[in-house]
């Protein structure tokens, strides 16, 4: 209690706050406060280090809200999980889980549950204080040194000289009659200041306020843009030591963190044995025949149309005859230094065997680029017979046409 | 008041010549004692080396990742869960002492809820490490939370993990707070009886102004029982949501629907192997002896009794299933626990859980606290135990032999799981010596002059005794 150290304020001077009586035992005090209910008295109350059984009754307390109140905030804590998982895992961010509804109730009960459990638990206790007035830091009573013993092992009963009933004399002596071990006045709490102290009060200020500034903050990063990058307090996996493609590393000789296959070793599906297929060559020449892998047919041929139009015809031209839209555009720019594409048609290519133009695609020819690394060879063999076609198509006879068809073209 | 033998609050001569002195008088002096018996010391410097052991440990797993711990592929859970369900298990009894005996009014529970109840909160603690640390990145835990973030994400509230945070806490939360409610009126005596200004406004905050109010009481009483009420189901539901981590996994071993009351069982034995571990202990070096009767301890082990037997039949029906189901894989899983590379980690559990408690039969080693010690030590190593055997054993030997393996702990894994007692020690020699050890309100209403055992005998509810503080001294 507060204040058992400072001396009491003179009777005559403070105002009569109720009458106090003691006793020994929860029986005498169960019979008091039936004497006291009797009367009629509502400003008055019983203190006990424990609750005494039976003193409800005798003093005809009513039964508390609390279990309604209770019972409010578990269903409010049911509403808030249903709503909450609903809102979260299926309308908000639909969260789906092995093809599953996005809300089915059984796998959402624990959470109902802990929910419905923590709100009233909470809401309980928190209610049991209100209800109290708790926390209530000073009362009259602490300015009585026997009731110190409420909380160890005395029972105490007191009547507030705010009752309407209240009369000095008439109360005293009916608090006699219920033969009290002790009577004592209890005066108005004249002191122990109403207000906080000053320094408290400040110190909760400057605490408060220096609690909302890390939020402040936070809420001001949200909705601000900022040129330097956002700070990072922890820096997760964002270093790792390990070393990355183009680095240095070294552990090795030649200060390389990518290392070369080694000696005489092959990737796997990298063996590329076939000297016909993969690289043109027959023996220790150009291949002058398509590789067995090539099935020499129209549907090659379209494949190899198809493919010459998407790698070859910015440069080389729908006919290949080097007019592709790059050449006409860098023609049209006219800044110089523009080595025109190659005809295909040329008579020098029409006799090259085809390994070499098998080669000049993979590995590229003068300016041109190699399309080795984006052309599978199949694809590459396939533009080859399309450009002989094309070839053909411009150093072709009248002999070359099929006689049923050669009236057409008159 | 220095040597450990001077230290008897019991013998000194009590203030009021009344049993509701006495009791008051008995709990307070701990507090009020200058000094706490040598035993007290003694402990607590232990104590406080292991929880540096513990600190210094979780650091280093924090700083070099959790591969300093010997979690790896297969075992991926290990010892940190290993420990997690051990220290959440433990837990449980408080929470059944203080709510589930209360509701079933066995008013012999007043001499140990409180200290029941602190376990738990100090248990739940030291549970609530280990998941933290082993996410492997420690301060991103609230990921598990529903708290809008940038990722515009939410936690996955189908996942039993998530289940497990929010019992977890929940539990915590509601833990603490029927242990504070609790020692209101307590918190209110000492602030009464305090001496210092120091101690007088630290206990009259925590006291919030409680006068003992007949008004307030009546509103106390009934907010107890409805957390009473609330905490039953909770303490229930808690270790069988632990328990859906494991079920709802495919895993043989794991994927069982007698988890959860196996879970519950074993929860509930191994927290009152921990209460008489405590216990016996506390009494003897507190001078509670007269508080905590030889009674309280033989009741718990009647406790423990019933539900070591309910854990033994679970391994049995373990067995049972693991054949009856005729599936190959569960069939090798359990022959493989008793007979494969766990096997000492097995028969140890099944000694240490299912034959040592049965020595509770004879009355002699019930009733004798430093036997009651020794077999609650034994069950503490057993319960430990079991989680290890079902974590370890069903994820090192699953389905496919070559994901197979076999898990070694560090020196890391020891030293957090050691120096976890030292945190949970350091906070309950705390406890014992500033907080209201013994619920005095409740074991005065208790005592036969408080009248409540007396009226409840009247409504013909209560067939247990009221604690002995009073009939003791005669």
């Amino acid at each position: 209690m507060s204040d058992d150290h400072k001396p009491q304020a003179e009777p005559t001077a403070a105002e009569l706050h109720g009458i106090l009586a003691e006793y020994d035992t929860p029986d005498q005090l169960i019979a008091a406060a039936t004497k006291v209910r009797q009367a009629g008295f509502e400003k008055w109350d019983t203190y006990s280090p424990f609750p005494v059984h039976g003193i409800d009754a005798a003093m005809g307390i009513k039964m508390t809200i609390l279990p309604w109140i209770t019972l409010g905030a578990g269903l409010t804590g049911l509403a808030t999980a249903i709503t909450m998982q609903w809102w979260m895992n299926s309308y908000d961010y639909p969260w789906l889980v092995s093809g599953k509804p996005l809300w089915s109730i059984p796998a959402n009960v624990p959470i109902m549950f802990e929910l419905t459990v923590l709100f009233s638990a909470i809401t309980t206790l928190v209610g049991m204080l209100m209800l109290n007035g708790l926390p209530h830091p000073s009362h009259p009573l602490d300015l009585v040194k026997r009731f110190a013993r409420v909380t160890d092992d005395k029972f105490f009963l007191m009547i507030q000289a705010a009752d309407a009933k209240f009369d000095e004399r008439d109360t005293r002596s009916l608090i006699d009659a219920t033969s009290p071990v002790a009577v004592e006045n209890v005066l108005e709490d004249r002191v122990t200041p109403d207000a906080m102290p000053a320094g408290l009060v400040y110190g909760l200020i400057v605490v408060t306020c220096a609690a909302v500034v890390p939020l402040a903050l936070a809420v001001k990063a949200r909705h601000s843009k900022s040129e330097s990058p956002r700070v990072h307090l922890i820096q997760d996996m964002d270093s790792q030591p390990k070393y990355k493609a183009q680095r240095e590393n070294p552990i090795f000789a030649d200060g390389r963190a990518d290392r070369e296959a080694l000696p005489g070793t092959v990737p796997v599906g990298h063996l590329n044995d076939d000297d016909h297929f993969y690289r043109g060559r027959t023996g220790d020449a150009w291949a002058r025949t398509f590789p067995a892998q090539v099935e020499i047919s129209e549907e090659t041929m379209a494949r190899g149309k198809q493919r010459f139009g998407i790698y070859c015809t910015p440069c080389h031209g729908q006919g290949g005859l080097g007019d592709g839209m790059v050449h006409k555009r860098a023609e049209a720019l006219n800044q110089g230094g523009w080595i025109p594409p190659t005809n295909v048609t040329q008579e020098y290519l029409r006799n090259m065997p085809v390994g070499e133009l098998f080669n000049s695609i993979t590995n590229g020819v003068r300016n041109m680029p190699a399309y080795g690394p984006q052309i599978p060879p199949e694809d590459r063999w396939a533009i080859i017979m399309y450009v002989r076609a094309l070839q053909k198509s411009q150093a072709a006879t009248i002999n070359d046409v099929p006689e049923s068809e050669r009236g057409s073209l008159k | 008041m220095a040597a450990a033998s001077d230290f008897n609050p019991f013998q000194a001569p009590p203030k009021g010549d009344n049993t509701f002195a006495r009791i008051t008088d008995n709990v307070s002096r701990i507090m009020e004692a200058p000094k706490p018996p040598r035993a007290w010391y003694i402990a607590f410097g232990i104590a406080l080396s292991m929880l540096t052991i513990f600190f210094g440990s979780l650091g280093w797993v924090v700083w070099n990742g959790i591969g300093s711990w010997g979690t790896t592929m297969p075992a991926a859970w290990a010892f940190p869960i290993v420990n997690f369900v051990f220290w959440i298990g433990i837990g449980h009894a408080g929470t059944l002492i203080s709510a589930i005996l209360f509701l079933l009014r066995q008013n012999w529970r007043t001499a140990i809820n409180r200290f029941a109840e602190a376990m738990t909160i100090f248990a739940v603690m030291c549970a609530g490490v280990f998941p933290g640390v082993h996410i492997g990145r420690p301060w991103l835990p609230y990921y598990m939370m529903p708290i809008p973030n940038q990722m515009d994400m939410w936690p996955q509230f189908r996942s039993p993990l998530e289940w497990d945070i929010f019992a977890v806490s929940t539990y915590a939360t509601v833990s603490i707070l029927f242990w504070y409610m609790g020692m209101i009126p307590d918190f209110a005596t000492f602030r009464d009886r305090s001496t210092s200004t120091a101690k007088r406004v630290a206990y009259g905050i925590v006291a919030m102004g409680w006068r003992g109010s007949s008004r307030q009481w009546h509103r106390y009483e009934r907010a107890y029982l409805i957390l009473a009420a609330i905490a039953t189901p909770l303490v229930l539901s808690v270790h069988s949501v632990v328990s859906f981590d494991f079920a709802t996994a495919q895993l043989p071993g794991w994927h069982t629907t007698i988890f959860p009351p196996y879970f519950v069982a074993g929860a509930i034995f191994g927290g009152f192997a921990m209460v008489v571990t405590l216990a016996v202990p506390a009494r003897q070096f507190f001078g509670l002896k007269r508080i905590i009767t030889i009674r309280h301890l033989e009741l718990m082990n009647k406790v423990m009794i019933a539900t070591g037997l309910m854990v033994g039949y679970s391994y049995g029906m373990e067995f049972f299933i693991a054949w009856y189901s005729g599936n190959q894989y569960e069939g090798f899983t359990f022959v493989n626990r008793a007979f494969g590379p766990y096997a000492w980690a097995y028969w140890t559990m099944i000694s240490c859980n299912v034959i040592f408690p049965q020595l509770f039969w004879f009355k002699s080693i019930r009733t004798n606290p430093w036997t009651t010690l020794v077999i609650g030590m034994l069950i503490n190593v057993g319960m430990w135990f079991e989680r290890f055997v079902i974590i370890c054993t069903s994820l090192t030997r699953d389905f496919l032999p070559a994901s197979w393996g076999y898990f070694i702990p560090t020196k890391v894994d020891f030293m957090t799981l050691g120096g976890s007692f030292g945190l949970f020690f350091t906070l309950f020699l705390l406890f014992c010596r500033y907080l209201p050890m013994v619920a005095m309100s409740e074991v005065k209403a208790f005592s036969p002059a408080g009248g409540h055992a007396r009226g409840h005998l009247h409504h013909g509810h209560d067939d247990a005794h009221a604690p002995d503080a009073a009939h003791a001294h005669h």
